[in-house]
Order: structure tokens, then sequence, then C-alpha cells
């Protein structure tokens, strides 16, 4: 039986005793861990958990920048800022999705195809964030929700800046164009300085001086909660928190004058061309054309994908710039140039007589070069020869020449390179050379440059190509007898802050050197017999100011040996392209332009008369008399309208 | 003791009835002014960690008054009586749970609630007091240290009780009961090497229970071990109450100024985590000064069990006592990212649940305990 252990209850008290104070050391020691964990979490780092209180508590709520306002070169607004307006939708504060949306539809404000995936959306945002139901509202929209407010909780009509272009497609060209920021973009953007922005230029000035327009943003910190909504308060304290106000970016002054602008567009308008007129003396883009354009407000706005498939889908092109990017032969329009080349060279006595029959052989071949619609010429000298576009008396200029000749003259004149507009985007064009075709061509046989090639050149066809603002910068620097500008459309900008204007300094890009000021001036007078008894004297009639131009066809469609071009038998987009430019007054140019009407046929029946409509626009007074020189305005800043 | 009331100053007449009440409630004065201080403290947190509810400060404010009650009404029981109905305490303890598991209200993912109508019953609150109870009416007439006899059956006593609340599930609970009992058998003087050889069985035990556990328990575990690799999850919690205390800093933020707390950032801000709201909004001064009286309380009160007289009584009170500390120490170590996250309230301080009651009527019994030592005969 084992022993029987009896109660000590003293014993029992002093085990107990000791087992407490264990237990109470235990206690202070824990006590003891707290405390050093405490000390380590909100002494020694504390800093760290408060930067880190401080980024769970306030978010950075990006404010736009206002973008700078486009203006012409009298302060006529091209590009502004207005708001758009949108039905925006609160899902929490929504009784019944379902049914407000069947009611949205009764008032067509959405479409009943778009119900479901409206549904979707709402469904997958956050309960407290405003979902943009229907973007786009037009002023009847608006008013036609305005009146059933009160039936629609939690749906609310919300503004938004978009850009607005108050003439619509005018000179869009020039002007590019905003649009949502894509990925491309994304790459060449400052990301943190584009958070809030929603817009960011393509094309155009609204591209190449998107730095300039696009302004600092600000930002405001607010109050957000766990879930991410914002809050007034944080228990029952107003925190404080800070805001950095957005600056405004630079308002851009273009060189354009949008009276010359619109006349240019009215005058081409239902064809396919281009029109760009400079100020001879600075590079000032006065207008810049190429039409069919589009409405930029569209990509502002959210182009739909079948808007945009329209637009790409257009035979006419109207994305396409046609003044920058569109080259084409410029005909006889070279015929200046050549001439000069000629009379530099001393390879032709320009008082000289050579007869003219309408066509023109090289020496053994039996190649037949003709002359535009056959015409005879008769006896002419190369003042006559250019006024009356005579192509054998420059296929033979051009063949005396020879391509080596004829491409190092003209290159100085713009030919094969950019003209340097600060838009940017031009293409180059072709200056063909003998070195530029063993480049281009792989087959030995094509690498050779023929003497019929040069013939060709000689009157602008063949392999040289132009754009539109090429042929302007040439018909510039002929003008001012050899001074060279770079093309520039923005010419002032002004910083909202300040108010200070900072002038854009015209960019010369050098002269055409080693040409005599008399032949200039045979040139120069040869032009002026253009207008005055040459191909375009029908436009030149009654100008109460004397202007030099040159009619240019370039060939579309190759004519045959034995045929006769006949424009009505061949189909419309085959016909040749028209070409004028000019510029005026004669002896002192203040405007140079280059007019391109696609398939529009002979020079001086399409694009002569756009021309000189852009011509007066520019030059003439209300009275119709010519502006003196002194009131001409150089660009200017008006007070701004935001 | 006895003095004329009519004497003295105005401040001196308050604090004699006051002394005078507390005698004839049998109620120990450090003590329920410790309790009064934490719960007073507890309050004013809790207004600001509930964003400012008043209905909320309301009905803790009624639990504590309930439990005031409990503890006044327990204070006045002979310790005898409380001895000899323990076993029909736990026995009934046992059924309900029992119940429970049966019948029992799903709340939280978790089968713990008895709805009694008018208001919702864990029987597993009862099993905190019944189970230490338990222990010491067990050890009462037998010698101690217990024998190898004693500790088989207590052992099963504990883990009938522990088993049933631990497949609610409802871990944390579990826990804090089995601790409550083996406080009991530690000190009625549970020997060293037992210990030692117990914990090795325990650490046995767990590597055998992870592969019971329920996966948002092993989750628990795991989170604890490395909050950073499920931030956004169990590891939130942790991440954010340890920002909550630290930004806060020796001073706090100010009451109802804590944006952890007040945004929303801080989980279960007003019931297990509110000693971050504390840290954040009084800072290391304000969570000193809690923990000082949370030590001043459980210290009276382990100053109280020894002055017992009888075995029941001294384990008993000595069980309270230290698991009302255990439970503050495994709540601030979990807040504090020392412990992992188990669902332990901060006493007296936490919102929510019968554990108020339950708390108060354990110092009322430990109370009772004291103030009737020397009317134990035996």
């Amino acid at each position: 039986m084992p022993a029987v252990r009896i109660k000590d209850q003293w014993r029992e008290q002093r085990l107990f005793d000791q087992r407490s104070l264990v237990c109470a050391a235990i206690m202070g020691l824990g006590v003891l861990g707290l405390i050093v964990r405490l000390f380590v979490l909100q002494v020694a780092r504390h800093e760290y958990y408060s930067d880190l209180s401080q980024g769970n508590r306030v978010r950075n709520e990006p404010i736009p920048a206002a973008r700078g306002l486009i203006l012409d070169r009298n302060g006529e607004v091209i590009a502004g800022n207005q708001p758009a307006y949108q039905l925006e939708m609160v899902p929490e504060e929504v009784p019944d999705l379902e049914d407000t949306l069947a009611r949205l539809v009764q008032l067509e404000l959405v479409r009943s195809e778009d119900v479901g995936e409206l549904e979707r959306t709402v469904e997958s945002s956050r309960s407290f964030d405003s979902v943009p139901i229907r973007l786009r509202m037009s002023d009847e929209d608006v008013a036609r929700f305005a009146v059933r407010r009160f039936e629609f909780q939690g749906l609310d009509i919300k503004t938004r800046q978009t850009r607005w272009y108050p003439n619509g497609e005018l000179a869009v060209h020039a002007l590019g164009y905003v649009g949502a920021i894509s990925e491309q973009d994304l790459k060449h953007i400052d990301r943190a300085a584009y958070a809030g922005t929603a817009l960011i230029g393509k094309l155009g000035v609204e591209s190449a001086f998107e730095r300039e327009l696009h302004g600092t943003n600000g930002y405001r910190e607010v109050l957000v909660n766990a879930l991410g909504r914002s809050v007034e308060r944080q228990g029952a304290f107003v925190p404080n928190l800070r805001t950095r106000s957005p600056a405004a970016g630079d308002d851009l002054l273009l060189a354009i004058d949008l009276k010359v602008q619109r006349t240019a567009e009215a005058a081409l308008a239902g064809h396919r061309g281009a029109v760009v007129a400079l100020d001879p003396n600075n590079g000032d883009v006065l207008a810049l054309v190429s039409l069919p354009g589009f409405d930029p407000t569209l990509f502002g706005r959210g182009i739909t994908a079948t808007e945009f498939g329209a637009l790409q889908a257009d035979i006419d092109r109207p994305l396409f710039n046609r003044a920058l990017r569109g080259t084409y032969p410029p005909g006889s329009t070279v015929k200046p140039v050549i001439a000069l080349a000629a009379l530099t060279y001393h390879v032709v006595d320009p008082q000289a007589h050579r007869y003219c029959a309408g066509a023109f052989h090289l020496p053994h071949s039996a190649h037949v070069f003709r002359e535009y619609h056959n015409e005879h010429h008769g006896s002419v000298d190369l003042d006559d020869a250019i006024a009356r576009s005579c192509d054998v008396y420059f296929y033979g200029l051009a063949d005396v020449l020879g391509v080596d000749r004829i491409s190092a003259f003209m290159a100085p004149f713009g030919f094969g390179k950019a003209a340097g507009i600060d838009i940017g985007g031009e293409k180059p064009g072709i200056l063909p050379s003998r070195e530029w075709k063993a480049k281009m061509f792989s087959r030995p046989a094509d690498q050779v440059w023929f003497p019929g090639e040069t013939v060709n050149f000689g009157i602008g066809q063949g392999y040289l190509n132009v754009t539109p603002l090429q042929l302007a910068h040439y018909a510039s620097i002929i003008a001012t007898r050899g001074k060279i500008w770079k093309p520039r459309l923005v010419a002032a900008y002004r910083d909202p802050r300040t108010g200070q204007i900072h002038q854009v300094p015209p960019q010369s890009d050098g002269q055409v050197t080693g040409v005599a000021p008399e032949d200039w001036q045979r040139v120069v007078h040869g032009m002026i017999g253009v207008t005055t008894r040459g191909t375009a004297a029908a436009i030149g009639y009654r100008a109460p100011y004397t202007f030099g131009g040159k009619t240019g066809t370039a060939q579309v469609f190759t004519v045959g040996q034995n045929e006769k071009y006949n424009a009505s038998k061949i189909s419309e987009r085959l016909r040749d392209h028209s070409w004028f430019i000019a510029f005026a007054p004669a002896d002192e140019p203040r405007i140079a332009l280059a007019v391109l009407q696609e398939n529009g046929g002979a020079g001086a029946s399409a694009a002569a008369p756009i021309a000189r409509k852009v011509l007066d626009a520019y030059l003439l007074g209300a009275d119709g008399k010519l502006k003196p020189p002194q009131l001409m305005k150089p660009p200017q800043l008006m007070e701004p309208r935001r | 003791m006895y003095e004329d009331l009519a004497s003295g100053s105005r401040a001196r007449r308050t604090l004699t009835g006051a002394a005078h009440l507390l005698f004839a409630l049998q109620l120990d004065g450090p003590l329920v002014a410790g309790l009064a201080l934490i719960a007073a403290f507890g309050l004013v947190v809790l207004y600001s960690a509930s964003g400012q509810s008043v209905a909320t400060v309301v009905r803790t404010a009624l639990r504590l008054l309930l439990g005031t009650v409990a503890l006044v009404l327990l204070a006045r029981v002979n310790p005898n009586f409380l001895r000899r109905a323990t076993p029909w305490l736990y026995v009934a303890g046992c059924v309900l749970l029992l119940i429970v598991a049966a019948i029992g209200h799903v709340g939280m993912g978790a089968q713990r609630w008895l709805n009694l109508g008018l208001f919702r019953f864990q029987p597993s609150e009862l099993m905190k007091l019944a189970v230490p109870m338990t222990c010491a009416w067990y050890l009462h007439d037998r010698p101690l240290p217990p024998s190898w006899r004693s500790l088989a059956m207590l052992t099963v006593l504990i883990l009938m009780p522990v088993g049933l609340v631990a497949i609610q599930p409802d871990l944390g609970t579990a826990a804090l009961i089995a601790v409550a009992g083996i406080l009991v058998i530690v000190l009625a003087g549970l020997r060293v090497r037992v210990m030692v050889a117990l914990v090795v069985l325990g650490a046995l035990a767990a590597w055998f229970g992870w592969s019971f556990m329920h996966d948002y328990q092993k989750k628990r575990v795991l989170t604890f071990l490395d909050p950073q690799t499920d931030p956004l999850g169990a590891g939130y919690h942790i991440i954010q109450s340890q920002i909550a205390i630290g930004s806060g800093g020796v001073f706090g933020k100010g009451w109802m100024n804590g944006s952890q707390a007040q945004l929303e950032f801080l989980p279960e801000r007003s019931t297990d985590f509110i000693f971050a709201v504390v840290g954040e909004e009084f800072g290391l001064l304000g969570l000193l000064l809690l923990l000082l009286l949370y030590l001043f309380v459980a210290g009276r009160a382990l100053y109280l069990a020894t002055q017992t007289q009888d075995t029941f009584a001294r384990l008993l009170a000595g069980s309270l006592a230290l698991t009302f500390f255990v439970y503050v120490i495994i709540n601030a170590g979990m807040v504090t990212g020392l412990l992992p996250v188990v669902g332990v309230p901060l006493p007296l301080v936490s919102y929510g649940g019968s554990s108020v009651v339950t708390l108060l009527a354990g110092f009322g019994i430990l109370m009772a305990l004291y103030s009737r030592r020397k009317l134990i005969g035996s």
C-alpha cells in the first residue's frame, strides 16, 4: 500500500507563494519585453512608421494644367479649351441600376445595346467612384437630362476640359490635334508630369510644341480611408493637406493668318490638294492647307472606332498631310530655277530666240519629247519661255546643262531635303542625280543616268519629287533673290503666369550664292510675264499689284508616244496634278506660295486662280487696294480668352 | 476606521464613505479602483476607435455595468458554496458546449453562440471560469504538489472543454481556457521537470496538431512568422497595427486623431486591435500608463490570492489573477507583432462579447475568496 500523503497547509502556502513570485517575475519580464518592443516601434522606428501612415492616409490627386491656347497672327483663337459634358454615376447612390439604365434608354441618353456593357462596368467599379455613363453630351442631351435630373438619384452631369477647335477643320494639318495618351506617347513623356493629363498633342503644332502647351500639373493631397474613398475628416479632425496649383501651358502665337487660311481652304474646297503660303522675309507660314481635312475635335473627345475607320478608309485620305508629306513631280514650276542655272552657268543667251515646233529630239534618238498639249510656241527667248512655259526651250537647256549641274544648282533651293518647318513631319522629296540613281536602283542597268532623263528633269518631270511646302519655300527663295528662311508656324509664345512674351526669332538657313542680280531679275521678269501675258495671264488680270508666278502640270498618267493627253477621256484620278507657285508684290515680296490641286489638270486653270485669291486675301485691304507695307501687322498677342 | 463621518473635509468624508461601502460589499478598494480606471480609459479609447459611436460606448458601458453587478453579487457569495457548486457548473458548461456544437449559432465563420432569445451567450466564456474552478476544486483536498494520478485527471478535466471550444473553432479561447487550468496546476506546485517534459510534449503535439488546423489558423501562424508575405491578406492586420503604434510616437497623435484608426486602415480597431489605437492616439505614454494599470490590477489580484487561506481559494484566485494578465500580454504581444494573431481581446478595453462580464465575474469571485478568508474554517 502506498504511503498516504497528508495535506501540509503550511508547506502548500509556501509553495504557492514561491510560484506566485516566479509568475509575477515572468509577468514583469513580459511587460519589460513589451516595453522594449514599444520603444522600438514608437521611438526608434517612429519616423519610418510615420511615413507609412502618412502614405496610407494621403493620396495625391493631380490637377491638370490648362493647355496653352493657340492663336493666329491676329490673336484669333484656333485652339482653346472647353468643358465637355458627360453623364456620370455613383453606383452606391443608385437605388436600382437596371431600372435607371432602362429609363436612360427611354430618354435616348444610353443606347439599349450598351446597357449590358454599362452594367458590367458599374458593377466592377468601386461603389463610391464616379463612373462615366455617357460621354460627349450635346447641349440638347444635357437639357433633356437636366429637366429629369430629380428622377435619377446618383447620376449627375460632370464637366471636364477638352480641346476645342472653334473653326473645326480649319488648318487642321498645321495644328494637328490632341488625343488620348497612347502607349507610344508614354515612351516620350515623363509619366509623373502627365499624371492627371488625359490628352496629348498628336501631329502638327499640338505635338511639336507639346512641351510648351502642356504646362505643369498641380496636385491636391486628399485624405483617403482604407478603401481609397476620399474623406473630409480624419476622425474628429480636418488635417492640413497641401495643394499645388497647376501652371497653365504657354499660349502659342502662330504666324498663320486665319483670313488667308480660310480663303485658301475655301478656294480649294471640294478638291484634294494643298496650299502653302510663306512670308519670304522671315519664313512665317501664313497659310498651310491640306484638303480634305478632318475635325480635330473628334480625337479630343474620344473618337469612336467607326469614325476613325471611316477616316482611314476614305479614298481621299483626309488624315494625310499633303502639304508636308505629299510628294509630286513639280512640273514646269521648276523652269525658273533651270533658267537661273542656265544663266549662272552661261549656257544660254537670254536674248537669243529658239524655235519651238512642239517637239524635241535628242541627237541620235527617235524619242519625241512633246510640248504640253502639242502647242507650238514658235520663236521664244528665255523670258518668253518662262512666261509661256515652253517645254522645248527647257528640254534644250536641260540637255546642255546636264544632270550634274542641274542637281547641284537646285539643291540650295531646298529640293531633296526638308525645308525645316518647326512642326517637323516633312517628307524630303527627291532631287535626282547620278549618285542618287546609282544608290536607288539595284539592277546595274537601271543605275545609269540616261540623257533622256535629264531632258525630262528640265521640265520637272521624271524622278524629281517635291512637297507643296518645298515648292512654296522655293518660290520664297526666288522672291527674295536667294534668301533662305526656315518655315515657321510658331512666331511667339507667352508665359501665362508672367505674361512674358517670347518671340521666336526667324531661322535663317543661309542664302543661294553665285547668282548674279541681273539673272535673278531676268527670271523674276519671266515669272511676272507668266501672270501678265503668259500661261496665267487670266488670273493676273487687273491685279492691283504685280506678281511673279509659274504654272506647273505634273503628269500622273504617262501619255503614249503618239497619243494626245485628253483630260475628259481619262479617269479623274489619273488626270495631271495642277501646280502654281507665286510671290507678290514682285519687287518687294511679302508673300510666296505654292498651290497644288491633285488631278486638277493644267496649272493655269486649276491652281492659279486659287493662288490669286490667296494673294488678294493677304495683300489687299478692305478697299480692294494693296495694303501699304506699314499696315501689315507682325504677329501679335491679343488678350487671351480662356 | 469607524470614526465619526461628520468630521473631516468633504473629500475625506467621501473617501471614508466609499471605503465603508466597499467594505460592506466585501470589495477590495485598490483592485476596484484599478479596474475602474482601466474601464474608464477603455471607454474613452473606444469612443474614438468606434468612430465616435455613442451607441457602442453606451452598449459597452451597459456590459460593464452588468459585469459590475456580477462582480458585486459574486463577491458576496460564500466560497464554500462556490466550491461545492463547482462540479455542477463544470458539467453544465460542458453540456452547453455540446449543445453549441450541435445547434449553435454560426457567427464569424465559427459556431460559438447560443441564442437565448434576449441575448446570445457563449458557453466558452463560462468555461473560462469553470475550468480553473474545477481544477482548484479537484486539488482542494488533495496533497500538493499533485500526484501523477491527479495530473492525469486534471488533464482530462481541462482537455474536454478545451477540445469542445477548439472545434467551434475558437482556438484563442480554447488556449485561454487551457491556460487558466494549467496555471492552477502550476501554482499548485507542478514539478519543474514535469513542466519541461510537458513543454517538449506540447511541442510535439503542436507539430501533430498542425496537420489538423483549419487553413485560416495555419495562415495566422505562418503570417506571424513573416507578416510581409501577405501584406494585403493575413499580414495586413499586423502591418497596419505596427504602423499605427509606431506612427503614434511618444506622445501620440491625439485623441480621435489617429489616421490609421480613424481612416479604417487598422482592422478590428475597436475589438482585438484597440491596443494599437491607444498607441497611435496616446503614444508610448498612453500605452505605458495602460500597462501600468494592468500590472497593478494583476499584481494586486495576485497579492490577494496569497492572502487567502485554503487551497481552493488560493489556486483559483492565483489563476484568475494570472489569466487576466496573460490576456494582456497575448493581446499586446499580438498587436505589436511579438505573438501570432489570435482572437484575444484586450481585457476591459476591447469592444464586444460577454468577455467583460466573465472577467468582472472572475474578479468578483476573487474578492469573495479574499474577503471571506477569515470565515473559512476547516
